[in-house]
């Protein structure tokens, strides 16, 4: 069930105008700050708002002027939003009963999405009981028991502390591998890496760039998608304190919550946890990762130069951010040998979405 | 600080009540509400207020959903205009409804006409006169709950494929409950105790159009004593309403 979209919507003074292609079963995540637009993206796809122009076609049919309840796109927002009159299994038994399955099957249905979200045993209790997360669990029950064609995720953790939003993490990637083609609103750049195959960030009603979600978040080539999202990851696959990667060096970091050892995850720093030495063969302090590159070149970013380095092994394409005066000090320009240092505390490992 | 006023309140709602009860004379008590004009007069207000209160729900409910969701020009001024019987004194509402449904109101006529009946000084017009002042307290209490409330759970019942007449029942409806609950002790009340309208518009006609409260007052010219007592029964039958059917939004918010 594919998705393409070409969206123009106008409110107010904001103008939105984005195209979007999302392959069937793919996940893509649209990321951007506050006001860029991206759940006007999502209310126009689930026809909760009227866009001023749009073309949009799931699996080839055209649902653009198509009323809501027609679409069969199911949408999760931060808030579970579960109707508070209906127990956690009338919830999910909802979208069968209300599209004309008979009692038992809707409750058969909704026991099946219960248990693939591992919330069997919530089913009787009133929305009132659950905490913020075990709603969320029921609410992600209740929108795949609809069996969309498309699925809307917007800002799923935003309303979750921080506790439970791993394990909902750990959940969605799990249910989105074999689950619907999915569309996902985030701030976050570690939801993008935990659950999207493509990204697409957003600005100002525009899309500034998009591609594959390692490539986009590690790579950035606007410096919008840098300043939001521009971070040092390396992939590999998840041991016990930390990762190990494709061509077998440990990189030491704290493995969040959902990290399953041997399941394929990425190391994640920001490019202001990188300490460059000069490469003298020698090294001093308590951090735990080190790696020789060299400088491929200097961008002023701000109040900083980003360095980005190349190299063998994990430190190809990492980026160290710097004051002026360090790499004067240092007298660093392209081609200067260095020694990359990353302190293990500063590197979370996260699970990575298989791709 | 907020004791004395507090007091005060009460004191002005409680103590007319001690005041009728001290009035009344017991022992005749039985006797004055067991007679037949006062038993026609209370079987009479328990028929036309249950079925004013029905109108009001068949009728309200659809109202406050298209007041709290319309997003026309001019629902502001329609929820202003819907308040009026609110604020109307009931002897005016009665006037207008005898100059629109009466012999001589266009309407009226309309209806005389193509039935040969008329409207006014008939049972019927009992139950439109206190519809006419009952339903702004359904529709006030439905509206600030439904305005509360939002539409999101509205809009993720469309998201899961629910079309909107089964949206309104399985996901509207069973949210409004609680409001429904007070909306519809407060219009059978109202509807209960209305006097202005219905002796305006429907006037005083023993098994016909008088009610409870008309009855106290012809009682009042003439015999003070069955007077106060048709008033306990009044007093009594509000009682029990508000016990029977207290709704639970009154006890803690909406949940």
């Amino acid at each position: 069930m594919s998705l393409t979209a070409r969206i123009e919507a106008v409110r107010g003074s904001f103008s939105l105008d984005v195209d979007l292609d999302v392959p069937t079963g793919t996940v893509l995540a649209l990321l951007g700050p506050n006001g860029s637009g991206k759940s006007t993206v999502l209310g126009c796809l689930s026809g909760l708002i009227t866009p001023t122009s749009a073309e949009i076609s799931v699996a080839g049919r055209a649902l653009a002027g198509v009323a809501p309840h027609r679409r069969g796109i199911g949408l999760l927002s931060q808030d579970a939003l579960l109707f508070p009159h209906l127990s956690a299994a009338d919830n999910v038994a909802f979208s069968p009963r209300s599209t004309g399955a008979g009692r038992r099957a809707a409750r058969e249905r909704a026991f099946y999405w219960l248990a693939e979200v591992d919330a069997v045993a919530l089913a009787g209790r009133r929305p009132g009981q659950l905490s913020g997360g075990q709603a969320q669990r029921i609410a992600i029950a209740r929108a795949l028991a609809a069996e969309p064609d498309l699925l809307l995720l917007d800002e799923p953790f935003a309303a979750l502390d921080v506790d439970a939003a791993p394990a909902i993490r750990g959940l969605l990637r799990r249910v989105l591998k074999t689950g619907p083609t999915t569309v996902l609103v985030t701030h976050d750049p570690l939801d993008a890496l935990a659950l999207a195959d493509h990204v697409a960030v957003m600005n100002g009603g525009r899309i500034v760039e998009r591609g594959p979600t390692r490539e986009v978040l590690s790579a950035p080539r606007t410096a919008f998608t840098a300043r939001i999202a521009g971070l040092n990851l390396v992939a590999g696959t998840a041991v016990d304190d930390g990762l190990r990667t494709a061509s077998g060096e440990v990189v030491a970091g704290i493995p969040a919550a959902d990290v399953v050892a041997g399941e394929p995850a990425v190391a994640v720093f920001p490019p202001n946890a990188v300490a460059v030495y000069p490469h003298d063969g020698e090294h001093h302090g308590s951090p735990r990762n080190t790696a020789d590159a060299v400088v491929a070149a200097l961008e002023p970013h701000g109040p900083v130069i980003r360095v980005r380095a190349e190299g063998d092994g994990w430190a190809h394409g990492l980026t160290a951010d710097l004051t002026p005066a360090a790499v004067a000090e240092l007298a660093l320009e392209p081609g200067s040998a260095v020694t990359l240092s990353v302190k293990a505390a500063t590197v979370a490992v996260h699970p990575a979405a298989a791709s | 600080m907020l004791a004395v006023p507090a007091t005060l309140a009460l004191a002005l709602v409680v103590l007319p009540v001690v005041g009728l009860l001290v009035r009344s004379d017991l022992t005749r008590l039985p006797s004055l509400i067991v007679s037949p004009s006062s038993w026609h007069a209370l079987r009479l207000s328990l028929i036309t207020a249950a079925l004013s209160t029905l109108a009001c729900v068949l009728l309200g409910v659809p109202l406050a959903v298209v007041l709290a969701r319309a997003r026309f020009r001019g629902v502001r001024l329609l929820r202003s205009i819907v308040l009026l019987p609110l604020v109307l004194p009931p002897v005016v509402g009665g006037l207008a409804l005898l100059y629109l449904l009466g012999r001589k109101g266009f309407l009226g006529m309309l209806i005389t006409t193509l039935t040969g009946e008329s409207v006014p000084f008939t049972t019927t017009a009992v139950v439109i006169a206190q519809t006419f002042v009952a339903m702004p307290f359904l529709v006030v209490s439905l509206e600030g709950a439904l305005r509360g409330a939002g539409d999101r759970y509205e809009q993720v019942a469309a998201t899961l494929g629910a079309r909107p007449w089964t949206v309104f029942r399985r996901v509207t409806l069973p949210l409004l409950l609680p409001a429904l609950g007070s909306g519809v002790v407060l219009s059978f009340a109202r509807a209960l105790g209305e006097f202005g309208a219905t002796i305006t518009f429907a006037g005083s006609l023993e098994d016909v159009t008088r009610t409870l409260p008309l009855e106290v007052y012809t009682q009042a010219e003439v015999d003070i004593d069955s007077a106060v007592a048709l008033s306990l029964l009044l007093i009594v039958v509000a009682v029990i309403v508000i016990a029977l059917a207290r709704p639970r939004s009154w006890e803690g918010g909406l949940r």
